[in-house]
């Protein structure tokens, strides 16, 4: 049984929609990944995981219980790491978990102890008395996330943990993400980083205007869809226009860039060096960015 | 507009209340201070300085001083403002930028519970308020005991009402500083025409029937009944319409809230 299953699930504001038939599941133990632009409807799609947002239609199943039905219950099992931060600017760090066991019905020694071994994994004993107000937005966001862990959830959920946050942060997140997971915990994750889907996540759906446009294991979506590796070519001539329509390769054409994806060995790029140029050409191994702009395409979002 | 339902609440709500308590136990010393100086300030005020050209006044068929008069008038005053000031400010605070709202709803607490929390909140903290302003007014000599004591479980039912008043405005303004609008259309034209500074006698025939559908003219009617010992079939039916006004008001804040916040 899927700890989560989520399927044709629709949401509409409006006239807009926001999410048009998304379904997939989370199987026990592993980290699944939301990736999707901006607008996407992943944060949508979240809310709707723990009645935040009503749905307008679509089926959802968490730990094998109807969420119209089992809502309380199923609250109290998962964690929920929001996208905003919601601390409460009122209390201390530590009044901050500790307050927030008392919603899960957490008697007070308990929440205390769990309060400090959470201090504890995420390196925050030291401002364990601070106001919320003098902590970063990296503190902040470990705070987000201890405060999810505090009723010990089945299933953790997090939207855009790392957004914004600067790389050292980011990585220390990453770090205690990949132990939690270790440890057996369930992680729903949505994010636009590739780097964080490529690191954490076991199974992953990128989704567009509310839509699943692939799903699968990341490092086999790119070896089918993308290739082995990408030459990038700056500033390309026709000469080497040329060269590469005679060698039949799939090319990106940026205009004062070209991609040519490759779905194996670097014959190419050796022949292409010695033959025509080797200045402003790059080899590199094709990544889940590949895919996700090969995808959701070059354009802006909001 | 989706109605709350009994099912829906539980003692849940009380631990949004605890919030609420903790964070103001944190600071109750700067809390008493306006309850407990407040009415020094306007006995003072209104007992020394006004007193003097005003003299006594009839009521319940009895001579009171006119200090005497707005005691009562006070402490409903401040039932009124004690909870609507914290389901309209501090209420929109907590949904708005603190995102406390958001927070609690990642919880097993439904929106419906929260909201109630929020309200039960509001009326302790009119509760609070007028123990102390009584303990204030009674050391002073100016109620009768003991019904005075029935302040406090009035506290308690007007403070309700005008938490449901001020979460309804919660629900309704587009932003904080539209708050302005009901205080200055519905709060203090209450603070001056309930009753409170003077009989409504004295107004014109017209006015009196309008102060009768304001609902602090009912909250003071009690208050002042009550602490004076003067007992009137009134006091009966300024009851019954707290009572139903409450009633009829706390469910339709809660459908109110929910309107706004689930989208
Ligand atoms: N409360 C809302 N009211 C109206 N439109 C909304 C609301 N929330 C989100 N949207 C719209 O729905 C779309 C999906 O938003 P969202 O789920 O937040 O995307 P993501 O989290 O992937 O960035 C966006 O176009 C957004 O503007
Ligand atoms: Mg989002």
């Amino acid at each position: 049984m899927p700890i989560l299953k989520v399927e044709s699930l629709r949401k509409n504001y409006g006239t807009l929609t926001a999410v048009d038939g998304i379904s997939f599941d989370v199987q026990s133990g592993e980290c699944f990944g939301l990736l999707g632009p901006n607008g996407a409807g992943k944060t949508s799609t979240i809310r709707m995981l723990y009645g935040y947002t009503p749905r307008d239609s679509g089926l959802l199943e968490v730990f094998g219980l109807d969420i119209d039905k089992g809502l309380r219950e199923i609250k109290r099992r998962i964690g929920i790491c929001q996208q905003e931060d919601s601390l409460d600017p009122d209390l201390s760090v530590r009044d901050n978990l500790i307050g927030y066991a008392r919603y899960f019905a957490i008697p007070k020694p308990e929440a205390e102890r769990r309060a400090d071994e959470l201090l504890g994994f995420f390196a925050l004993q030291n401002r364990a008395k601070d106001k919320i107000m003098v902590l970063s937005g990296g503190l902040k966001r470990r705070l987000m996330l201890a405060r999810a862990l505090v009723n010990q959830p089945e299933l953790l959920i997090l939207d855009e943990p790392t957004t914004g946050l600067d790389p050292q942060s980011r990585q220390l997140l990453w770090e205690k993400l990949a132990e939690l997971k270790k440890q057996g915990l369930t992680i729903l994750l949505t994010t636009h980083y590739m780097e964080e889907a490529e690191r954490l996540c076991d199974r992953l759906v990128i989704v567009d205007h509310g839509r699943i446009l692939v799903e699968g294991k990341p490092a086999a979506l790119v070896q089918e869809r993308v290739g082995h590796s990408v030459l990038e070519i700056a500033d390309p001539d026709q000469p080497l226009r040329d060269f590469l329509a005679r060698e039949k390769c799939r090319v990106e054409d940026l205009g004062s860039r070209l991609l040519v994806y490759l779905d194996h060995g670097d014959e190419l790029f050796l022949k292409l060096t010695r033959e025509v140029r080797a200045e402003g050409c790059m080899l590199r191994p094709a990544g889940l960015e590949d895919l996700f702009l090969n995808l959701t395409g070059r354009e802006l979002r909001e | 507009m989706k109605w709350p339902t009994p099912s829906q609440i539980s003692a849940r709500s009380l631990r949004v209340w605890q919030r609420n308590f903790s964070i103001y136990r944190q600071n109750w010393k700067i809390s008493f201070v306006p309850p407990l100086l407040e009415p020094l300030l306007y006995i003072l005020a209104f007992g020394v300085g006004l007193a003097v050209m005003v003299g006594e006044l009839e009521y319940g068929g009895e001579k009171i001083s006119y200090t005497t008069f707005i005691a009562p008038g006070l402490v409903s005053v401040a039932i009124m403002y004690n909870a609507f000031f914290e389901t309209t400010y501090n209420s929109f605070v907590r949904m708005y930028y603190q995102k406390t709202f958001d927070a609690l709803l990642a919880t097993p607490l439904n929106l419906e519970e929260i909201i109630l929390g929020e309200m039960l909140w509001a009326a302790t903290k009119s509760v609070i308020a007028v123990t102390l302003m009584t303990c204030v007014i009674s050391l002073c000599g100016f109620f009768s005991f003991p019904g005075t004591l029935l302040l406090i479980p009035l506290a308690l039912l007007g403070g309700l009402l005008f938490a449901a008043l001020g979460m309804i405005c919660t629900a309704l303004v587009p932003g904080i500083e539209m708050f302005n609008l009901p205080i200055f259309l519905g709060i203090t034209p209450m603070f001056l025409f309930s009753g409170t500074f003077f009989p409504l006698q004295n107004l014109p025939n017209w006015a009196q029937v309008l102060a009768q559908f304001l609902p602090l003219t009912h909250l003071v009617t009690l208050a002042r009944g009550c602490s004076l010992h003067v007992w009137s079939g009134d006091l009966w039916f300024s009851l019954l319409y707290l009572l139903v006004a409450t009633l009829l008001l706390l469910p339709l804040a809660i459908a109110l809230m929910v309107r706004r916040i689930v989208v």
